[in-house]
């Protein structure tokens, strides 16, 4: 299949504007004539869901959640990114773009990246007027701090529930528009088939949660929002609902996934401490503003740590390795996510690490108490004040910036982050893949758009921190409201649809087989056990680090396991009634195909970059070696069927405007 | 460690449901929610059915557990989310009875589920700033003092869980409406609409069913993101000022 990613032509930093006065427009009365479903209600999605009613759509919104409030934006931490340059440190649109490409390791279409950066702007101008409480100076004017792999300080932040406070303020935006009649708003609804009339993207099958209902949405368009599928591993920071099945429906229909193999593995997590653990709890990005990575020298100090014999605390300055700041000292604790993430396994592969399984190194803000202590003090003038006083004051500096961060750790681990350092360890957090979409975030089927962390567009093999937020608002408030239109300018005359067709027949039909298939399947283990084997699967052979053998050894796990799936999977309870086990079943079905396609995709990828650690291609210091001359493309898949190999299209990358070059925070 | 557990279970909205009693081995270092799951596993591989509970994030922000524990919504512990309560502030041998949250507004869907949609509502009458995407002026146009985002903050904290409601006698959703009334009256944004707002949200208010105010604060005192009964006096003052100011009737 030949890929056009519709880039428009000209200068870069002209190419979004000139094509927004130049694309054709959908009149206001016509507007009115026109459907859109917009399936999922986090960022993204309420974000368009709302920008599109205001314009006049007639739009309705999708979520699986009980109210749109719910959906995993509203935990994201630390920030969002715009290049505002408000602290005249150098920021700039251009800076933010080549920082992105950058930070993506030359993998993502350099187009789409600038008018991410261009747009950057407008969304805080956008949430503050929504009335977002972002923290402020005295003066009263925008905070910001830094986040990794930049030298500037661009995000903007609301204590450490950015994400809450920015989802907020698109749900009542969405609430607004909803109260208007503009949005019809449909909760506990989750999609499970989109339905294609003549090749294009015309309506979806869904589930009512808590009557079993199936039913039939038509519209002009479809715009899928629904978040990304790090829960394939099972644990991650996701929300345990979190999952790929919308996106997987597409991809059954025809749509390509772009990317699958990329994965974000979070630096700062707390470690996996039990079997029967369900999740895995984030420590923001914005902790490495302050903290400090560090493991033990001497290998029998981390062993007896380990034994609970001795504390972090108790190991002297000279006897710890803070392994980022010796190996990036450009960048120190600072280096983004993926380069921390693998420099924290090398550690603890040499047996480093600080906690009993032997995953784990410390995360210390001792130094930052001291310094914020020190400064204190001074500004209080306060004579010759003794290391206690001192302790006291940058404690209290130090939980004005992250109280609620060390609470959530505190409950979490029963332990006390301010006196012994905090446990940390890489974990599943977000996916730069997902379905392969163009410049008008339109996938290969017409009609069938995605936006945010379900499509691929915008993070290359690694996002830098701060930057999902910015994405999702982007592309809900800034580029979908303009880019559906390229689509439906030309469905003016086309009259609404009506849900009686073949097409939905077969479709609503295919969703009934299917999940009877689950509740009659009459096996003994559950869809979570399942689950559970998956993930495992995953982060042994496709997670931090994968090789050619161990990918192939995987594709054959999962194989087996899918194929004991449908053997031996147990879904109490019936089809017409609230019944999470069947919710699970269906996802879970999904996540086996999906995770067979990310070791392939993994397999064929023969380099290393972002967050695609291949342990063939390393330098000799150890770092991700890109294959520029032979691997310089989006891999975008496409399903033949069950019996078949999904096919590789391949979308050549092309810089024009950035020298590729080796990544380096050194 | 050994619980007996006393669950409520309710086959749907239109049936009585009854407590059922589970043993449950869990250790300390599990999540209250990672206990259920145990139970569920344990049901489900007997052939039987699981309970019924909301949950997502796991990680105290999204709102969506809402568990009625010993008596308290959430839980024991103060400031702590039913996701975020952990085994260890539970003994050996201990009966946890775990209840769904009881209001008129609130009707059970299942087991421990029930419908909230009524706090949708509430905002979709008016818990809004009035401004269309690409409207807004840069984002340092008006000045906002530090406190003053900061109080807004505290109040926009609110994770519209409910525990709140399911810990007044009345069922009051004061301090929920309050929250929302605050956070955008507080700043210089939303103070244009602040009156109408709060006429348009409490009016909606008791149209869901909700209570009158009890003013024992225990709505304060179960929230577990500490949102303060401050927020519920200044909607009073927005909706008094509405009320002799208003222009529209």
């Amino acid at each position: 299949m030949e890929l056009n990613g519709n880039v428009p032509t000209g200068p870069l930093a002209e190419k979004w504007t000139k094509y927004k006065s130049s694309m054709p427009l959908v009149s206001p009365d016509n507007k009115r004539r026109l459907d859109v479903i917009v399936v999922g209600s986090g960022l993204a999605g309420a974000a368009a869901a709302a920008s599109m009613g205001e314009l006049g759509y007639n739009v309705k919104c999708f979520t699986f959640h009980d109210s749109p409030r719910r959906a995993h934006s509203i935990a994201a931490q630390g920030g969002i990114n715009a290049a505002k340059n408000y602290k005249n440190d150098g920021d700039s649109i251009y800076r933010l773009f080549y920082d992105t490409i950058k930070g993506g390791d030359y993998r993502a279409r350099e187009g789409n990246v600038h008018r991410l950066a261009e747009v950057s702007v407008d969304i805080i101008d956008q949430c503050v007027a929504q009335g977002v409480p972002f923290a402020r100076e005295y003066s009263g004017m925008l905070d910001n701090r830094s986040f990794g792999g930049v030298q500037v300080q661009r995000t903007f932040y609301a204590r450490g529930q950015t994400g809450q406070q920015l989802l907020i303020g698109a749900y009542q935006a969405l609430s607004r528009q909803i109260s208007l009649g503009n949005v019809t708003m449909y909760n506990r609804h989750e999609m499970l088939d989109v339905v294609l009339v003549e090749g294009k993207a015309r309506g979806i099958i869904t589930r009512n949660l808590v009557t079993g209902k199936l039913d039939r949405f038509a519209a002009h368009a479809v715009v899928l929002a629904t978040g990304g599928y790090g829960n394939v591993f099972y644990l991650s920071t996701n929300a345990m609902m979190c999952n790929v099945t919308a996106a997987w429906r597409a991809v059954r229909r025809g749509a390509l996934m772009a990317n699958p193999c990329y994965t974000q593995i979070h630096p700062t997590c707390i470690p996996q401490y039990g079997d029967y653990q369900s999740k895995l709890t984030l420590m923001s990005e914005s902790l490495r503003n302050d903290g400090r990575v560090w493991v033990p020298k001497n290998l029998d100090d981390a062993k007896a740590i380990r034994e609970g014999k001795k504390k972090g605390k108790d190991i002297p300055e000279a006897d710890r390795d803070y392994y980022l700041e010796r190996r990036y000292p450009a960048f120190g604790n600072l280096v983004p996510r993926d380069v921390a993430s693998r420099a924290a396994k090398v550690e603890c592969d040499k047996g480093h690490g600080i906690v009993p399984t032997g995953l784990g190194v410390y995360l210390d803000f001792n130094a930052a108490i001291d310094r914020y202590g020190k400064s204190k003090a001074h500004s209080m003038n306060l004579e010759s004040p003794s290391a206690q006083q001192i302790w006291e004051l940058g404690q209290k500096v130090v939980e004005e910036k992250y109280g609620n961060l060390f609470e959530m750790y505190e409950k979490i681990t029963g332990e006390d982050p301010y006196t012994n350092p905090m446990k940390i360890y890489p974990a599943v957090h977000y996916t730069m893949g997902g379905l392969w979409v163009d410049y008008n975030l339109q996938t290969n089927i017409p009609g069938l758009f995605a936006l945010g962390e379900c499509n691929f567009s915008d993070h290359g093999a690694n996002r830098l921190g701060a930057s999902a937020l910015m994405q999702g608002l982007a592309d809900g408030y800034f580029v979908i409201p303009y880019t559906i239109g390229t689509f439906l300018s030309k469905e003016i005359r086309t009259p609404r649809f009506k849900t009686d067709s073949p097409e939905f027949e077969e479709a609503e039909q295919s969703v009934h087989q299917r999940l009877t298939g689950f509740i009659n399947n009459g096996g003994k283990q559950s869809a979570e056990s399942f689950h559970r084997r998956l993930g495992k699967i995953m982060w042994d052979y496709c997670g931090m680090a994968r090789t050619a053998e161990g990918l192939t050894t995987a594709r054959r796990m999962i194989q087996e396991l899918k194929a004991e799936f449908y053997a031996d999977l147990y879904v109490p309870g019936t089809m017409d009634e609230f019944n999470p086990e069947l919710e699970k079943a269906t996802r879970v079905a999904d996540f086996l195909e999906l995770g067979e396609m990310m070791c392939l995709d993994a397999l064929e990828r023969q380099e290393s970059c972002g967050g695609h650690f291949r342990e063939e291609y390393q330098t000799e210091e150890g770092e991700a070696m890109r294959d520029d001359e032979n691997m310089m493309f989006v891999s975008a898949w496409g399903w033949q069927d069950t019996s078949k190999e999904p096919e590789l299209n391949k979308e050549p990358l092309i810089y024009e405007n950035v020298k590729v070059a080796a990544r380096s925070y050194k | 460690m050994k619980l007996n557990l006393k669950v409520w279970r309710q086959k749907n909205a239109k049936v009585k449901g009854q407590f059922e009693s589970y043993q449950v081995v869990a250790n300390e270092h599990m999540s209250f929610l990672e206990m259920l799951d145990v139970l569920n596993e344990s049901l489900v591989s007997g052939q039987k059915e699981p309970v019924a509970f909301e949950h997502d994030c796991r990680e105290g922000i999204c709102g969506t557990c809402n568990l009625v524990i010993n008596g308290q919504p959430h839980g024991p512990q103060n400031g702590t989310t039913t996701c975020q309560l952990h085994m260890r502030h539970f003994k050996d041998g201990q009966t946890i009875v775990i209840e769904p949250f009881r209001a008129k507004a609130f009707p059970v869907l299942k087991d421990l589920v029930v419908d909230r949609s009524a706090f949708d509502r509430i905002i979709q009458a008016g818990g809004y700033v009035s401004v269309d995407t690409g409207q807004a002026p840069d984002g340092n146009t008006i000045p906002i003092g530090k406190d003053v985002a900061g109080q807004a903050f505290e109040a926009a904290a609110c994770i519209g869980c409910g525990a709140c409601v399911a810990a007044c006698p009345n069922s009051s959703a004061m301090l929920f409406v309050g929250a929302k009334i605050s956070h955008l009256a507080l700043l210089p944004q939303g103070e244009v609409e602040a009156k109408k707002r709060a006429q348009k949200m409490v009016h909606q208010m008791d149209e869901e069913g909700f209570g009158m105010c009890s003013n024992i604060t225990a709505c304060e005192a179960e929230c577990p993101k500490g949102i303060s009964v401050e927020n519920i006096a200044r909607m009073n003052r927005e909706y008094i000022g509405a009320s002799f100011t208003s222009q529209d009737k």
